[in-house]
């Protein structure tokens, strides 16, 4: 086994692991910084594949912007487990199910992924900038335009929404 | 048999931690100086000749306080806040080229530790990582001064981040990279024949609005609010005692130094300067040169934040808000397109 895949292997226990503590743990601040966690394992495996861009978009805007306000508002709230409400069991039973179904269609893509046809000797280079750059402009640049609306009508939406609230103060 | 590239960057990052760590101590010592000489006092002059080993007095000094821990704190999250603001603040400096490149047998080596295609981009990614030091150690504390200084601290970093991001894109789209080198070298030569072809006189309006968000992001004063004493008797680090509180300070003054290298390379022309290339041709010495000259650069940005701490007052937090949201983002935002226009007129 070559280094980046005892790296690739050890970043994935990580992980998996730091995922599930987030699910357990009882404190939601635990919870977030157990997700930071998760997120700067994700951005170690970016790094092995030189996806370089990826590896610092993943810091900056998951760990550094979203995962901070996270922590922010979960500061400001101050919730613990004694103040969290209690679910009912009709409740409990539909969010079992609901996950299940998620879980058992993550295993069915599982099953394709022996069929898949993989390049031999994948392009290194492509997670770069300049190369990244040119396909998001030019292959792929319909998607691109159409994400960055949605982006932006939800900033749009995100200001209507703080607006209506002052209003309603004054 | 160990390839000379790895000896080489791995004694460049012994130098690099090293020399980040001396220049951090003696900073606390240039800022007590600077502050006796604003107020017209002497600052430290005991220890050693003009004061001089005042730092390692003070280090000392924190290594044998007690080490108080509050028993209502989270131990593992309270323990473990300092290391990571010291951690980030030291990890940023892994991507700045000291200076040119240097023959060592033949083979030139880079002195930069890490020449990744998105340098700038890791700048911003463990700066904006800074602020998780703060605030797991004021939330950890379980004291409501701590607490609030960290969600100044936050909040200050994410509104300053933006406008930093978009004053450092009008610079990027200048160079066409993101790298720190393609940065620095795109700064060679002279401007209209008698200025340094340096990006602070192509983007003055960018530079102001980075220098100010640079001060923000590094909790200086005029932007100290999450450590304001005034409020918040000593806000994030109230109950911090011991080296734990050394730590905190500490990696303030090592963010101070990255910072200002980090000025210096994306808007003063790093380790360039004009003409040096016409008188010294060995490549060594213009290394030594070039390393001297950023570190002038470098010293002066340090200074220059100690110059506004002991001359401005603190902002109110409103105006810390609005300074950013509503003035620095839009000037930055015109920046941006001006240059855009700039950059398209030239092309025609």
């Amino acid at each position: 086994m070559g280094l980046s895949e005892i790296l690739a292997y050890s970043l994935g226990v990580v992980s998996i692991t730091t995922a599930l503590l987030v699910v357990f743990s009882k404190n939601p601040i635990h919870s977030v910084l157990y997700l930071i966690l998760t997120f700067f394992s994700i951005a170690g495996q970016y790094v092995i594949l030189n996806a370089q861009f990826l590896f610092i978009v993943q810091i900056i805007v998951y760990s550094g912007a979203i995962m901070v306000l996270f922590l922010f508002v979960l500061m400001l709230l101050n919730l613990s487990g004694d103040t969290e409400p209690q679910k009912d069991n009709v409740f409990k039973i539909i969010s079992v199910v609901a996950g299940g179904l998620l879980f058992i269609s993550m295993i069915a893509m599982l099953k394709g992924i022996g069929n898949m046809n993989l390049p031999a000797s994948p392009d290194s280079q492509i997670g770069l900038v300049k190369n990244l750059g040119q396909l998001l402009f030019s292959k792929y640049v319909i998607p691109f335009e159409l994400s960055s609306v949605l982006f932006l009508s939800g900033m749009v939406g995100a200001v209507m929404i703080g607006k209506k609230d002052a209003e309603d103060i004054n | 048999m160990i390839e000379p590239i790895l000896i080489f960057k791995f004694a460049l990052a012994i130098i690099v931690f090293a020399i980040s760590l001396g220049v951090a101590a003696y900073a606390t010592y240039g800022e007590r100086k600077i502050a006796g000489l604003f107020q017209d006092r002497f600052g430290p002059n005991n220890a050693g000749p003009w004061g001089l080993l005042q730092p390692l007095a003070d280090g000392g000094k924190m290594f044998f306080k007690e080490d108080f821990i509050p028993a209502a704190s989270e131990k593992f999250l309270f323990i473990i806040a300092p290391g990571i603001a010291m951690f980030t603040a030291l990890m940023t400096s892994a991507v700045i080229p000291w200076t040119s490149a240097i023959v060592i047998a033949g083979i030139p080596y880079q002195v930069q530790l890490a020449d990744i295609d998105v340098g700038i981009l890791y700048v911003f990614g463990f700066v904006s990582m800074g602020v998780y030091g703060i605030m797991i150690g004021g939330w950890a504390s379980n004291n409501k001064y701590s607490l609030m200084g960290a969600i100044r601290a936050s909040s200050q970093m994410i509104s300053y981040e933006l406008a930093m991001g978009l004053a450092l894109l009008a610079v990027i789209m200048m160079t066409g990279s993101l790298g720190l080198n393609e940065i620095v070298d795109h700064q060679k030569g002279s401007l209209f024949g008698f200025l340094p072809n340096w990006n602070v006189f192509k983007q003055p309006v960018g530079f102001l609005v980075f220098l100010i968000c640079a001060f923000a992001e590094t909790n200086r004063a005029p932007f100290d609010l999450p450590e304001c004493e005034t409020e918040l008797v000593g806000g994030y680090h109230t109950e911090y005692s011991s080296m734990k509180l050394g730590l905190f300070l500490f990696a303030e003054y090592i963010n101070m130094f990255v910072s200002s290298a980090i000025i210096a390379t994306i808007y003063f022309g790093g380790y360039n300067l004009p003409l040096i290339g016409r008188f010294i041709t060995d490549p060594n010495t213009l290394a030594v040169v070039g390393f001297l000259v950023f570190f002038v650069k470098i010293l002066f940005f340090i200074f220059l934040y100690m110059w506004v701490r002991w001359t401005l007052p603190r902002f109110r937090y409103d105006q810390l808000m609005h300074l950013g949201w509503k003035s620095l983002i839009p000037i930055a935002i015109i920046n941006l397109l001006v240059t855009a226009g700039f950059l398209i007129l030239k092309e025609y």
